[in-house]
């Protein structure tokens, strides 16, 4: 099922590549040591390196090396021992020195690959080109004032590591289960807290068009800067509308840069063309090579966390869950773990089923999330335990589910308190169903002479004559026998 | 060898430097002159040599990831050329 685009001179496909920025996890900067929280007053997270003062020399992080190498083996990609800081010439206010510390000829981590998920129930391997550590550059405040900008310069020298994907991704839904997963590995790590709307996670997107069959790229245009998943999918449709239209009116495409605005849904050329990028990349005298050893990687490899693709597969092993269920239970870590908690010492299979059915639609209706949930693993685990041993039925359970949430009391106190127990006693379930039976005679005869729907009626009447408490089996086990009397 | 105009011109772009037009025939002379002499470098043959980046003797010092600097705002806008409150201030630059 290939995504394809109609326009006046039939089928267009799309092909699109990601340039991710995702800032690292760290205590202080790339070079410095100001702080790398987000936030904080204007201009505090900032030292004299980071402002650019003449005579200040950069000082690597080993930590945001060791963060770009352990996000590098989470992308199964080459971790290159041997790497190189170069200078990325441009000016702009938000960058005090007039050039960015990058890596361009000699990124830190190349070929990768990333598995993705489809609606169809498809994967598709997406493969990473590089990856390479940068600074971040300031922040440029446009309205407080008519005609100046403000400039703070907490996020300068911020790391960032940009993650360039290949033109492999041929669908607005491809891109968007790319990011998911790109944001999902670097979460699980520990390496980017993947959270777009403070920016921490950003994307550029190059975008081209061409007619099935072709084997050669058109010629491509970079969307900058889209901070979320939904706009950076929209934005590959409208940008490749907007191609399609310039090839099919006898025009050709010019390579440039161009801005995505959500609110018109259009995209507009940004930088004109004699500014056209001329970086002059050369190596950061100020820097020595990044020389890593083999060793230390493998230490960070054998310190990294189970992997989302590893966790799923592991689940669905162990516990017999499906693969949709494996994916939605390995979204986020803390759900994987509550379930692991949940289903260690419970009928794992009911657990999945607590967990996607009631349990979130519970969190969901609270408005909670896994970390705060109303109800504790060991609290839903003991729930799933009442119903395994016939304490009470599904349908009850549920109930009680959601006076945990109101309440925070136990499953077991809640059913002593309202008195929920299921009643597993013959004796008593037989005398309610011989009572609806002598209530229902004529219901009785036409079930007798074969109008057979009419079974659920009976167990229907009998459950709500016992609110609810009866066990199913036994209410339908008794039932059959009587009417057969 | 002397640069033409439209190189200098550009070079002095990028370099956001503005000059006057008898200046840019001087400066192209001028560099043309000092590539020239960089340029009997080439007279070396350095097949099969790996571009030298830094002395290849060291290697670099790096630092622990621990917040050991900032929180000097008057340092850093000490010498800004304008300023409102926190904040340094440029021409409005907007895309």
């Amino acid at each position: 099922m290939s995504y394809r685009i109609t326009g006046n001179t039939g089928e267009w496909e799309i092909v699109v590549g990601l340039e991710v920025h995702a800032q690292v996890v760290s205590e202080a900067k790339l070079f410095s040591g100001a702080s790398a929280e987000y936030g904080g007053e204007p201009n505090t997270h900032v030292s004299l390196v980071d402002a650019g003062f003449p005579g200040m020399l950069p000082v690597l992080n080993q930590e945001c090396v060791a963060q770009a190498v352990r996000t590098g083996l989470g992308l199964e990609a080459e971790i290159n021992l041997f790497s190189r800081f170069d200078r990325k010439n441009y000016f702009y206010a938000d960058l005090p020195t007039g050039y960015q510390i990058s890596q361009f000829a000699h990124p830190i981590i190349g070929k990768g690959k990333v598995l993705v998920d489809l609606a169809d129930g498809s994967t598709r391997e997406i493969g990473v080109t590089r990856l390479h550590l940068e600074q971040d550059a300031g922040k440029s405040i446009h309205d407080q004032d008519p005609t100046r900008s403000f400039i703070d310069l907490n996020r300068a020298g911020v790391a960032l590591m940009e993650i360039v994907s290949e033109p492999d991704i041929r669908s607005p839904e491809e891109a968007g289960a790319y990011l998911r997963k790109l944001r999902q590995i670097l979460r699980y790590i520990g390496t980017c807290d993947g959270n777009m709307e403070e920016g921490s996670m950003r994307a550029d997107v190059n975008v081209s068009v061409r007619k099935p069959g072709e084997t050669e790229y058109r010629t491509r245009c970079e969307i900058k800067n889209v901070n979320s998943i939904r706009f950076v999918m929209m934005s590959i449709e409208v940008e490749a509308q907007r191609q399609i239209e310039v090839w099919e009116a006898g025009g050709t495409v010019d390579q440039e840069t161009r801005l995505f605005d959500h609110v018109r849904s259009e995209t507009r050329s940004l930088r004109s063309k004699e500014d056209a990028h001329d970086y002059r990349y050369f190596p950061d005298p100020d820097l020595l090579p990044l020389v890593i050893e083999q060793c230390w990687v493998d230490e960070l490899k054998a310190a990294l966390p189970e992997l989302p693709e590893a966790k799923r597969a592991r689940l669905e092993q162990e516990y017999g869950v499906s693969r949709y269920e494996s994916s939605v239970l390995c979204v986020e870590q803390a759900i994987a773990d509550f379930y692991e908690t949940v289903a260690r010492g419970a009928d794992a299979r009911l657990a999945a089923n607590w967990m996607l059915g009631d349990f979130f639609a519970a969190l969901n209706r609270t408005g909670r999330s896994i970390e705060d949930s109303p109800v504790s693993a060991e609290g839903l685990r003991e729930l799933l335990g009442l119903i395994s041993n016939s304490t009470i039925n599904g349908k009850i359970a549920k109930e009680v589910l959601e006076d945990m949430v109101e309440t925070g009391d136990s499953a077991s106190a809640i059913v002593e308190r309202k008195g929920l127990r299921q009643v597993t006693d013959t004796g008593a379930i037989e005398s309610s169903i011989r009572e609806i039976l002598a209530a229902n005679n004529d219901k009785v005869e036409e079930y007798k002479s074969g109008k057979d729907k009419l079974f659920g009626f009976f167990v229907g009447q009998t459950m709500k004559a016992m609110k609810g408490k009866g066990n199913p089996a036994l209410v339908n086990e008794t039932l059959k026998k009587l009417l057969s009397e | 060898m002397s640069l033409d105009a439209k190189t200098v011109t550009r070079i002095a772009r990028l370099a956001r430097i503005g000059l006057r037009p008898e200046e840019v025939e001087t400066l192209g002379q001028d560099m043309g002159s000092i590539i020239d002499w960089v340029e009997q470098l080439k007279e070396v043959d350095v097949t099969g040599v790996d571009p030298m980046i830094g002395t290849g003797l060291a290697k670099p010092r790096l630092r622990e990831d621990r917040v050991t600097d900032g929180d000097c705002r008057d340092k850093v806008l000490a010498n800004a050329p304008e300023r409102e409150g926190p904040f340094f201030t440029v021409p409005k630059v907007v895309e």
